[in-house]
């Protein structure tokens, strides 16, 4: 018999996600890595919101904020690459521990 | 009300989104020089022309527009004014500032001017959706500014660690409203709180979904423990930046703060008080956060050797002051925080003028380089130690008035051991702000004088102005604040 998926199933799948972002941006050192631990967040919270919005809510609220939300993802990634790549010029690393130039 | 007919009430708004295209587009047709050039004139007119509109929305009565997108109430058209003004301001400073790209002006011009109307739209949204996208269209706006800078090291540092603990924070915040969309099952903020207090009211997701949102906004406002970045941030961005990450920004926190707690997880109980849900206790919450923000601020501030870093610990110790006023659960809390902002955009847009000012002519923001500033450059001396003064919350300036009403509110709603805390605070203060009026005024340096544009005299003096009058003539603008402390519902 095939499983049906319920909306416990997928929230655990987002919860997973999201520690896992958080866990990626505590313990990680590396620029990029740290960009992907956020994406994993805010894959999460899609996640949550199109499962809510098709086992609980009416209308399709959840589903357009979870495609707006991939649009501000890029954009951000965007920002986010271009700022690492002018650090790698810089430094010719992207170790964000090594980044220390200010401290009091 | 619907799209068409809530134009009326977007004037400023759409001034904005205007003044930001045909800058951008003035780049084609012009050739950038520095100074006041075509581009910083058009932004500076569009600023204008939005500022003197959003007037004409203060007798208009409070509706909610574009199917329930935004507000309009005092407290949107209070915030519009606030961080319109502000910006105007910021693109005059950063128009002669040695720190910004010179051959990059319009696209900074055109940053600048989205992240006010993305400020203005996060004053006023009350949806989740338009909230996020609202606080992301000034977000990713702020992290390209903070690393635009002619020198490269410590801006694109700052704008690393910008973008990342930004990323993260609105990354949680959107987490937390997903949460509780699933409890709720409805976008619309005032509608979450119906339906939180309808049923659900004392779950613990209830509480952790509101954390996450507040990860987003302590963010903003730089509230311990989301205050990592600021130091940093300010220290390495370009000055004109930090200034405008210091006033609107924070500004932005506190609306969206206000905005969204106010509306989702309290109820108006009568008389300008509010009450929370019965299992979640927001007044000890906030108070701790405000206790723990202002220590940590003042605490830190105490042995910086830089001027933009001892700021941005200012600045945190600002934010603890300012969550005083959240904490009160009172409109007369709201109120306070409203004057405050405006006491606290002229008095820290003082400071940075003159840091930027010397840094400028100079390149050094360490505060042995202000030895002797007295003698070297004498305006920028007494409206820096009159901005100071302000900060610390003494008389004769506005930042007394400011702290006196956030400390009334707070008393009033019985959280006495809270204004202990900031009365000692506010004394610990006292003496890492004097340091810098001590080296400008009785430490003597090298006498070379320090020349700076003539335009900047007149910015100086009118920026500092209101904080001397402000404290004589508080009470048009305590009503203005009392006024716009209304909300839609």
């Amino acid at each position: 018999m095939m499983l049906q998926p319920t909306l416990s199933h997928y929230l655990v799948v987002s919860s997973c996600l999201f520690v896992l972002g958080l866990f990626i941006l505590v313990t990680r050192r590396h620029a990029v890595r740290l960009l992907m631990g956020i994406e994993l967040i805010l894959n999460a919270a899609n996640i949550n919101l199109v499962a809510f919005n098709h086992y609980t809510a009416t209308g399709l609220d959840g589903h357009v904020f979870a495609i707006f939300v991939m649009i501000l993802a890029a954009c951000e990634a965007a920002v986010a690459l271009a700022i690492i790549l002018a650090i790698y010029q810089q430094y010719a690393n992207i170790d964000i521990d090594r980044m220390n130039s200010m401290r009091e | 009300m619907d799209n068409l007919s809530s134009l009326s009430y977007f004037i400023p708004e759409l001034t904005l989104t205007v003044t930001l295209l045909l800058v951008l587009c003035s780049d084609l047709l012009h050739r950038e020089q520095e100074g006041l050039d075509f581009p910083a004139w058009l932004a500076l007119v569009g600023m204008f022309v939005a500022f003197v509109a959003h007037f004409g929305l203060y007798g208009k009565p409070a509706v909610s527009l574009f199917e329930g997108m935004i507000a309009h109430d005092p407290f949107a058209v209070f915030f519009k004014g606030f961080f319109i003004f502000c910006t105007f301001i910021i693109v005059l400073l950063s128009i002669y500032s040695s720190e910004v790209f010179y051959y990059r002006k319009s696209e900074y011009l055109a940053i600048l001017s989205a992240i006010c109307l993305g400020m203005c739209l996060t004053a006023s949204s009350t949806n989740l959706i338009m909230l996020y996208l609202s606080i992301e269209l000034m977000s990713i706006g702020s992290y390209l500014l903070a690393g635009f800078a002619r020198s490269g090291g410590k801006t694109d540092e700052a704008a690393i660690k910008y973008v990342l603990f930004g990323a993260m924070s609105t990354g949680v915040m959107l987490f937390g409203m997903s949460i509780l969309y699933g409890l709720t099952g409805t976008m619309d903020i005032a509608g979450i709180r119906q339906v939180l207090f309808a049923n659900v009211s004392s779950d613990p997701v209830v509480l952790l979904s509101f954390l996450f949102v507040l990860v987003g906004a302590g963010y903003k406002i730089a509230a311990v423990p989301f205050h990592f970045w600021c130091p940093d941030v300010y220290e390495g961005a370009p000055t004109p930046v930090t200034a405008f990450l210091s006033v609107a920004s924070k500004g932005t926190g506190f609306a969206l703060l206000i905005r969204f707690f106010y509306r989702a997880m309290l109820q108006p109980a009568g008389e300008g008080t509010w009450s929370s849900l019965p299992a979640i206790d927001w007044m000890l919450l906030f108070a701790i956060l405000s206790a723990v923000t202002m220590t940590a601020g003042n605490l830190g501030a105490m042995p910086q050797r830089n001027i933009k870093r001892l700021l941005a610990y200012s600045a945190i110790a600002h934010a603890g002051y300012l969550l005083m006023g959240i904490a009160a659960l009172t409109s007369e809390g709201i109120a306070s925080i409203l004057f405050y902002l405006v006491m606290y955009l002229f008095t820290n847009l003082t400071a940075f003028l003159v840091v930027m000012i010397l840094v400028n002519r100079t390149g050094e923001d360490e505060i042995p380089s202000y030895r002797g500033l007295w003698q070297r450059a004498p305006l920028p001396a007494v409206v820096m130690a009159i901005a100071l003064i302000s900060l610390t919350g003494l008389p004769p300036t506005a930042g007394f008035v400011g702290k006196l009403y956030l400390f009334i509110a707070a008393w009033h709603s019985g959280l006495y051991w809270l204004v202990v805390v900031a009365v000692l605070n506010s004394v610990v203060s006292l003496y890492y702000y004097f340091r810098i009026v001590r080296a400008m005024f009785l430490e003597t340096g090298p006498d070379t004088a320090i020349s700076h544009q003539p335009v900047y005299e007149t910015v100086l003096v009118l920026l500092a102005a209101p904080i001397l009058l402000l404290m004589i003539f508080f009470g048009p603008v305590l009503r203005l604040a009392q006024y716009c402390a209304q909300m839609l519902p």
